[in-house]
C-alpha cells in the first residue's frame, strides 16, 4: 500500500510535469533527427570543380561519371586558376583536371595522368573524397577498356566487400549507439534531478517521517523512471528502424535485455548523484558531466575507443555506455554476435550491481 | 488539574544531556549543548527561541533525522537513534517548510500520506470529512497544493501529518510566515487535537506571543535550555517590574533611546505614544533613574507579558552590555536640512494589474519627513508590489507617485539616487567579505575617493562591523547581516530609506537592536517606509496603513487602530486584534456584496 502510494504519486507528478516527459521523450527524438538527419560521417554531394582542356568524347564519358555519382555535385571551370580560385573562396572541395592531352596519352600507353587536388582542411572528408574520386576513375577504367578492347594493365585489382553496412552509410552506425547516449540522459539526468527536487523543496524530509522505509522510497524512484527510460529506448528503436531505415539483425529481446540492464546502471547513477547533490541544478550538472558526456565520448558511439590512447581506454571500462554501445551496433548491423554480446552483457550486470548497491548504501533515512 | 495529574506526570519525549554539533565551512557550530528536558504527554509544548537557537535541530533529533553525538533521546518510550524507524512511524511530523508536492491535488497530497500510514479506505472517509471540517479545505480538495495561499498550504501540510492519527505531533514553526487569520486557525485545530484526541504537541515558535497558547513553554537559546515552566510562571517574575512612560515634551523615540540606557532598565520599547520598560526590581523608577534629570514623567504599571520575562532571559544569559550612545545623526546632513511638513512620499490612486488581477488597486498616502510609516499585511497582499513602483522597478498602471518630490514616471533614476533600499532577505553578495560589499555597493552608487573611504569607515564603526570586516557575509550570524544591508543603503546618505520586510527571521533582540537605529535614523530626520508582517512592529511606526488583497483597509496611527476595536471582550486589543478584525470585516463585507 505505501509503494503502491508512492508510486501513483511519482506517475502523477511525471504526467504533470512536462520537464520529465521531455526529457524522456522529446530529447530522444531532437537527438535522433540531429544525428539522424544532421550529422553525418559520409561525404555526399561534395562540390567538385572539372576542368577539361580539351573536351572530346572520351573526356566526356568520364565527366559523366562524376555526374552521375551521387557522392559528387561538379561545377565545370574552364582554366586551373578559376578553379583555384574557387577552391581558395571554399566553392569547391576538390578539383579534377584533365589536360588537353588526355584521349592521346590514354589510347597511346594506356593510360593518362588526372590532375587531382583535394582541399585537405577537413582530413577524414579529404579521404573520403580521394576514395570516392579513385572508385570512379577506376569504373570509368574498367568500361573504356571493355568498350575499346584493351586490357586494363592494372597490378591488383582491388575487390572490396563491406560487410554488416553495405551501404556504408554512418547513419547504421551512429543511431544504434546513439539510443545508448540518449538512456544515459533518461536514467541518470532525469532521476537524479527528481530526487534533488524533493530535497530542494522539503518533501523529502516529510516523506522521512512517515512508516515508509528507505526501500521503498528507492523502489518508487527506480520503477517509473525504469518505465519511462524503456519508453523513451523503445521510441529510439522504432524511429531508428522505420524512420531512418536502419536495419534491426538482431533479436529485439535481446535489445530489451541489455538495455534494461544499461538502465539499471542510469538509474543506480543516478540515484548516487542525488546522495551526494540535494540541489536540482547541481545535479543536473554533475550528472551531465559523469554521465552524458562520457556516454558520449568514450563510449565508442562517434569515436573508435581502440584509437584512444591507453589510459583512456582503461577509463572507458567503467563507462556503462561503452558496452550497450557495442552491443547495440552488433545487434542492428550484424545480429546476435554472442562472443561480443555476452562479455558486454556481463560487464552491464556487473556495473548495474555495484551503481545499485552504492545507491542503496548511500540513501538513508536521515539528513546526515 | 489533580484529576489529570495522571497523565500530566507521564512523558512522552526524554533527552538526557544531547548534544549536537554540525560544521559549516570551517567552523564548528555546537547547535544543541547537552540538553536535558522531559516533555509532557497530552498536552501543548512550545519550544520558543530566536533564531538558531537550535530549535530545528531538537526537532530533527526527535523525529529521528539526526543522531545525537551525545546523550540518549526517547520518543514514547522508543530510543530515537537505536530505532529511528519505529520513531518516525508513529510521529506526526511537519518540518519548517512542510514537503507538500504541489503539482498534486489538494486530495492527491492527503492520499499519498494516507497510503504511507496504512490508513484503510473505511477510516479515510472518516479522517478525511474530520480534517476538512478543521482545516476548511473542503472546497479546495481538487485544486493543486502550489495554488493554494500560504495559510492553506500550511493547514495541508498539519493536514498531511495528521492522516496517520498520530499520537505524538511535532510541529517545527508552523506559522511562520502564516497571516495572523490563518495563524488563529492553525492554533485551533492544534488545540482540538489535544482537547479531542488527547494528542501530545510539541511546537517550536519565535513569535514569543504564541508562547501564552502553549500549557508549557520551553525556552531555547544558543543551544541550551533556559528554562521550562507554564507560560503564567514565566510572566508571574515580572509582576511589578512593567510600565508605561510617558513625558510630554519629549518625543517617544527620543524617550525610548534614553530610558534604555537607564541602569534599571532591562528592556524599553515603544507602544503607541508611550514607552514600555521593564526593570529589573518590583519597585516603580522615578524620573531621575529613568531620564537622569527631574522632569514630569507619567510612570504606570502594566501587566507582565511573556515577552518581557524572554527578552530579559536572553540578555542577562547573554549579559547584553547597556546599549552605547548612536552617532547616526551628523553624517546625514542633507536630511535635516528640509521643511518638516514636505511630504517626502506621495502616492496616489495607485493600481496594479497583472492580467486582470489586480495586485495593488487604488492606493493612495503621503509620508512627511523624517516620519516612520509602514504597510502591513499579510503575503500577497501587495506591500512589495507597492515596494517595487515606489523603487522604480516596477511601472505603475494607473496613478501618481512622487517621492522626495520626482515623478518617478518621469526621473526614476534622479529619485533613486536620493532612495536607500533594503531589500527583503538582504540581497548581500555571500561571497564578498563585510568591506568588499561596502566598497561595492558604495560604487554602484557612484561614491569615490576620500569621500567613499570616510562612508566606509562610518559604516563600520557606526554598525559595529569591524571585527568582521574580512568575514565572508554568507557565514555572518543573521542580525550582522541586517546590519550591513541597513549599512549598505545608507553609503550615499539618503534622505529618504525604504526597508522591505527588514526584520524577517531575526530574533527579538536583533529586531529590538534594528529598531533602535531607525528611529535614531528617524530623529535625524530620515524619513522611512518599511513593510512588515510582524503586528507588533507597528507600533515603531508614527503611522501606517494595513492593506489587503491590494487595498488599503485602514490608515492611520496604532493607537487609533487599536482604538477602533476596543470593546467589552477585548478590552486591551492587540495590533494583532485590530489587524484581524479588520481583514474577517474586509472578508464579510465582500462575501456579502457578492450575495
Amino acid at each position: 500500500m505505501r509503494l503502491r502510494g508512492l508510486l501513483r504519486k511519482e506517475s502523477l507528478q511525471i504526467l504533470r510535469d512536462p520537464s520529465s516527459i521531455a526529457i524522456a521523450f522529446v530529447m530522444p527524438v531532437v537527438l535522433l533527427f540531429i544525428f539522424g538527419y544532421g550529422v553525418s560521417l559520409d561525404a555526399r554531394r561534395v562540390p567538385l570543380a572539372l576542368v577539361v582542356e580539351q573536351p572530346n568524347r572520351d573526356t566526356a564519358s568520364f565527366v559523366a561519371g562524376f555526374f552521375q555519382s551521387p557522392y559528387f555535385v561538379p561545377v565545370p571551370f574552364a582554366t586551373v586558376q578559376d578553379a583555384d580560385a574557387a577552391m581558395e573562396e571554399h566553392l569547391v572541395d576538390g578539383i579534377v583536371w584533365l589536360r588537353s592531352d588526355f584521349s592521346r596519352q590514354m589510347l597511346s600507353q594506356g593510360n593518362a595522368p588526372v590532375g587531382v587536388i583535394v582541399n585537405g582542411v577537413d582530413a577524414n572528408n579529404a579521404r573520403l573524397i580521394e576514395g570516392y574520386l579513385q572508385q570512379v576513375w577506376a569504373d570509368w577504367l574498367a568500361k573504356f577498356a571493355a568498350t575499346k578492347g584493351i586490357p586494363l594493365k592494372t597490378a591488383v585489382r582491388v575487390d572490396v566487400r563491406v560487410w554488416f553496412n553495405p551501404a556504408v552509410r554512418s547513419k547504421d552506425f551512429l543511431i544504434p549507439g546513439l539510443i545508448g547516449v540518449i538512456m544515459t540522459l533518461t536514467g541518470a539526468l532525469l532521476t537524479a534531478m527528481v530526487v534533488a527536487r524533493e530535497w530542494e523543496r522539503g518533501t523529502m524530509e516529510s516523506l522521512l517521517v512517515t512508516p515508509a522505509d528507505i526501500h521503498e522510497i528507492v523502489l518508487s524512484k527506480l520503477l517509473p523512471y525504469f518505465v519511462l527510460g524503456m519508453g523513451g529506448m523503445l521510441l529510439s528503436v522504432s524511429m531508428a528502424v522505420w524512420l531512418f531505415g536502419v536495419p534491426l539483425r538482431g533479436s529485439l529481446w535481446l535489445l530489451l535485455v541489455a538495455s534494461s540492464a544499461f538502465l539499471l546502471c542510469a538509474l543506480g547513477m543516478g540515484l548516487l548523484i542525488s546522495a551526494v547533490s540535494k540541489n536540482q541544478f547541481v545535479a543536473g550538472e554533475i550528472a551531465i558531466l559523469v554521465t552524458f558526456l562520457p556516454a558520449f565520448i568514450l563510449s565508442g558511439f562517434v569515436f573508435d575507443i581502440r584509437s584512444m590512447p591507453l589510459a583512456v581506454q582503461l577509463i572507458t571500462h567503467i563507462v556503462a555506455a561503452r558496452y550497450l554501445v557495442r552491443i547495440l551496433q552488433s545487434v542492428f548491423l550484424a545480429g546476435n554476435v554472442w562472443p561480443i554480446v555476452l562479455p558486454n552483457l556481463f560487464g552491464l550486470a556487473a556495473l548495474a550491481s555495484i551503481f545499485l548497491a552504492l545507491a542503496r548504501r548511500s540513501a538513508r533515512k536521515s539528513l546526515e | 488539574m489533580p484529576a489529570d495529574s495522571h497523565e500530566y506526570t507521564e512523558t512522552a519525549l526524554e533527552l538526557e544531556s544531547v548534544s549536537k554539533s554540525f560544521l559549516t565551512g570551517r567552523r564548528t557550530v555546537r547547535a544543541l549543548n547537552s540538553v536535558t528536558l522531559a516533555v509532557k504527554r497530552g498536552i501543548v509544548t512550545g519550544l520558543i527561541g530566536p533564531d538558531g537557537a537550535g530549535k530545528t535541530t531538537l526537532m530533527r533529533l526527535l523525529a529521528g533525522l539526526l543522531a545525537p553525538d551525545e546523550g540518549r533521546i526517547f520518543v514514547l518510550g522508543i530510543d530515537a537513534s537505536a530505532q529511528p524507524q519505529q520513531v518516525q512511524s508513529i510521529v506526526g511530523y511537519m518540518p519548517q517548510r512542510f514537503g507538500l508536492y504541489e503539482d498534486l491535488s489538494v486530495q492527491e497530497n492527503l492520499d499519498l500520506y494516507a497510503d504511507l500510514h496504512s490508513v484503510s479506505s473505511d477510516e479515510r472517509a472518516v479522517r478525511y470529512a474530520d480534517l476538512m471540517r478543521m482545516t476548511g479545505l473542503a472546497s479546495f480538495s481538487r485544486r493543486l497544493a502550489g495554488r493554494l495561499s500560504g495559510g492553506m498550504k500550511q493547514k495541508l501540510g498539519l493536514a498531511c501529518s495528521l492522516v496517520g492519527s498520530p499520537p505524538l505531533l511535532l510541529l517545527d514553526e508552523p506559522t511562520v510566515g502564516v497571516d495572523p487569520v490563518s495563524r488563529r486557525e492553525l492554533w485551533s485545530i492544534v488545540h482540538r487535537l489535544v482537547t479531542d484526541r488527547g494528542a501530545t504537541v510539541l511546537l517550536s515558535t519565535a513569535y514569543l506571543d504564541e508562547a501564552e497558547r502553549c500549557t508549557e513553554v520551553v525556552l531555547m537559546h544558543g543551544g541550551k535550555v533556559l528554562g521550562q515552566d507554564e507560560p503564567a510562571a514565566f510572566t508571574r517574575r515580572f509582576v511589578g517590574r512593567s510600565f508605561h512612560v510617558f513625558a510630554s515634551g519629549i518625543s517617544k523615540r527620543s524617550l525610548q533611546e534614553r530610558v534604555s540606557r537607564a541602569p534599571d532598565v532591562l528592556d524599553a520599547i515603544i507602544q503607541g505614544s508611550r514607552v514600555r520598560i521593564v526593570t529589573d526590581r518590583p519597585v516603580v523608577p522615578n524620573a531621575t533613574q529613568l531620564l537622569g534629570r527631574d522632569q514630569a514623567v507619567e510612570i504606570t504599571p502594566v501587566a507582565p507579558r511573556f515577552e518581557d520575562s524572554f527578552v530579559s532571559l536572553l540578555k542577562s544569559s547573554e549579559r547584553v552590555p547597556p546599549p552605547s550612545r548612536l552617532s547616526l545623526p551628523g553624517t546625514l546632513a542633507n536630511a535635516k536640512a528640509g521643511n518638516p511638513d514636505e511630504e517626502m512620499i506621495v502616492v496616489h490612486k495607485l493600481s496594479r494589474r497583472f492580467g486582470d488581477f489586480f495586485a495593488v488597486r487604488d492606493v493612495s498616502f503621503a509620508v512627511r519627513r523624517g516620519e516612520v510609516f509602514g504597510l502591513l499585511g499579510a503575503n500577497g497582499a501587495g506591500k512589495s508590489t507597492t515596494f517595487r513602483m515606489l523603487c522604480g522597478l516596477l511601472p505603475a498602471s494607473e496613478g501618481t507617485l512622487r517621492v522626495a518630490g520626482v515623478d518617478l514616471r518621469q526621473a526614476a533614476a534622479r529619485a533613486r539616487a536620493r532612495v536607500g533600499y533594503m531589500a527583503q532577505k538582504f540581497s548581500l553578495y555571500g561571497d564578498l567579505s563585510v568591506l568588499q560589499n561596502l566598497r561595492f555597493f558604495s560604487s554602484a552608487y557612484g561614491l569615490k575617493g576620500k569621500h567613499q573611504h570616510e562612508r566606509m569607515d562610518w559604516a563600520l564603526t557606526e554598525f559595529e562591523l569591524e571585527p568582521f570586516a574580512d568575514s565572508t557575509s554568507r557565514d555572518l550570524p543573521l542580525g550582522f547581516k541586517q546590519r550591513l544591508a541597513l549599512a549598505v543603503a545608507l553609503m550615499h546618505e539618503p534622505e529618504i530609506l525604504f526597508l522591505d520586510e527588514p526584520t524577517s527571521g531575526v530574533d527579538p533582540l536583533g529586531r529590538r537592536e534594528f529598531w533602535r537605529r531607525i528611529n535614531a535614523l528617524a530623529e535625524s530626520g530620515i524619513t522611512v517606509l518599511v513593510t512588515t508582517h510582524f503586528m507588533e512592529e507597528a507600533e515603531y511606526c508614527d503611522r501606517l496603513v494595513i492593506m489587503a488583497q491590494g487595498r488599503i483597509l485602514a490608515e492611520g496611527t496604532s493607537e487609533e487602530m487599536r482604538e477602533r476595536f476596543r470593546s467589552d471582550a477585548l478590552p486591551n486589543p492587540t495590533m494583532e486584534d485590530a489587524f484581524v478584525a479588520l481583514i474577517t470585516g474586509a472578508a464579510t463585507q465582500q462575501s456579502g456584496a457578492a450575495a
